[in-house]
């Protein structure tokens, strides 16, 4: 099956975001180097029905592919994965992805914790966790356990936030890598990524 | 920050090889990343200092199993869920399930019910009702139960009603139940026609012809080589012809069985066996 022949990706950034991160999304996913071999994978708490829309937004401004997480797929490098509204998305150890339709998680589905959390036992080392703008604490237990597992946490410097609540948890309950300006991520990612 | 307790791949084997042994249980082909959480999950709330003790007594108090296999499920579920799927269902479907002496329907997974009430409400306003039967089974006897009482929190109905509306109907949803207290009782007409009994998916087997076929948000816990095989086992339930119904974010798209089934609609996960 034409699956089975993919190279899965090694390396994976997960981004996390809430209320006002979705600007920053935009602003930062063109500048990202699709060169560097690595795949994306968003979450962002946001009402059912703007899926198709933040696909398509997404999509006309960079050259990633952008598309919405399907059940049991690849993780390809290359590919931006956004996680669909009212389900969880999880990595599994194959690096295929996952959904679930469990009890929220931080009054949210899909929560950001759930995939920090599952994509840092499955990526380790090789993870990437960017937690942005938002209004709750989702997430910080995420960064946690990837920081546990030896991944890299950048938090969005809460003073470029338009909604600091949920960078500034993360930062007071985990010890964060990088505190970056919003304008300044995409460089950032990219440095780190090429370097490492 | 507070430090929870993450299952280890090699403990998860061992728990879910003992489970099987010990219970005939086979949890063994479920997404492995899911099951991790809510085994984690289970270990907090049920206050277990380790793994090695929480499998101990899983394994030493038959008591607990219930408890274990209600937990590790995921029982999520509402009425009519993804309205507009429910439509397709009216506007598509059911005029086949007319043309049918009698109509047969398995809800495979039906958790507690939502499901199968809501279908029972669009077999009543097409008037297929009375010579329709649903069989509702689940592997999780708990869930069973409060499906038969086919009592819900009133809390709900609001969001309910709404769903009802969207997906098509047009009566009034309130004459469905009666509101007594915190809770909605269904009429028993609904149930009525409701079959109901565990089955497990991954061991049971095929135990009907059927001409609808639902099992939506079960497929999503389990691996490809399960899904593969549950969904070989709805081919064999269903009549040719016959419509299998999926979750919203299930397919059918990499699997052996689907190069005999079409899409009855663009959208909507609905397949109908051509073959
Ligand atoms: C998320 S609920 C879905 C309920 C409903 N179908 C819906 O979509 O709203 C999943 C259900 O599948 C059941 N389930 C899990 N494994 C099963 C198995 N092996 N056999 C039968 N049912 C199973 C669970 O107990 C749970 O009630």
């Amino acid at each position: 099956m034409a699956e089975n022949v993919l190279i899965t990706a090694k390396r994976v950034v997960a981004i996390g975001g809430s209320a006002g991160s979705l600007d920053v999304i935009i602003r930062l996913l063109p500048g990202l180097d699709k060169q560097l071999g690595y795949a994306v994978i968003i979450v962002i708490h946001r009402r059912s029905q703007q899926d198709s829309l933040l696909g398509n937004i997404l999509g006309t401004k960079t050259d990633w592919v952008v598309k919405e997480a399907e059940e049991k797929e690849p993780v390809i490098p290359g590919y931006v994965y956004l996680v669909p509204s009212d389900y969880h998305l999880l990595v599994e150890k194959d690096h295929t992805l996952s959904l679930d339709d469990s009890e929220k998680v931080n009054y949210s589905r899909p929560s950001i914790d759930v995939t920090f959390e599952s994509a840092a036992e499955t990526y380790r080392e090789n993870l990437t966790a960017v937690l942005l703008s938002g209004a709750n604490a989702d997430g910080a237990a995420g960064m946690q356990r990837t920081k546990e597992l030896g991944g890299i946490c950048i938090v969005q410097n809460p003073l470029s936030a338009e909604v600091s609540y949920m960078p500034e948890q993360a930062i007071r309950q985990v010890a964060v890598d990088h505190i970056v300006d919003a304008e300044q991520l995409g460089k950032f990612i990219n440095d780190l990524l090429k370097n490492g | 920050m507070e430090k929870n307790l993450h299952i280890q791949d090699d403990e998860l084997q061992l728990l879910l090889n003992d489970v099987m042994q010990k219970y005939g249980y086979d949890f063994l082909g479920y997404s492995e990343a899911s099951m991790k959480r809510r085994i984690d999950r289970l270990v907090s709330i049920d206050r277990f200092p380790s793994f090695a003790e929480f499998r101990h007594h899983l394994l030493s108090n038959e008591a607990y199993l219930q408890r274990f296999v209600e937990e590790i499920t995921v029982n999520v579920t509402e009425m009519f869920r993804d309205p507009s799927f429910y439509r397709v269902l009216r506007k598509q479907v059911l005029p086949v399930l007319a043309t049918h002496p009698f109509v047969r329907i398995w809800h495979a997974g039906c958790s507690t019910g939502e499901e199968v009430y809501s279908m029972a409400i669009l077999l009543e306003e097409a008037n297929l009702l009375h010579k329709s039967l649903l069989y509702a089974t689940d592997i999780n006897p708990g869930v069973l139960q409060k499906l038969q009482s086919g009592i819900f929190p009133i809390a709900q109905m609001r969001q309910y009603s709404e769903n009802y509306i969207e997906s098509g109907g047009t009566g009034d949803f309130s004459k469905y139940y009666t509101a007594k207290y915190n809770l909605a009782k269904f009429n028993e007409s609904l149930n009525s026609k409701m079959i109901v009994s565990t089955h497990n998916l991954v061991s049971d087997r095929s135990f009907n012809e059927f001409q609808l076929i639902f099992c939506r948000n079960v497929l999503i816990y389990f691996d490809k080589p399960l899904q593969d095989k549950v969904l070989g086992l709805f081919d064999e339930s269903l009549e040719t012809l016959g419509f299998l119904a999926l979750g919203a974010k299930e397919h059918l798209t990499f699997s052996p069985i689907g190069k005999n089934y079409q899409p009855v609609n663009g959208r909507e996960k609905i397949w109908r066996k051509m073959y």
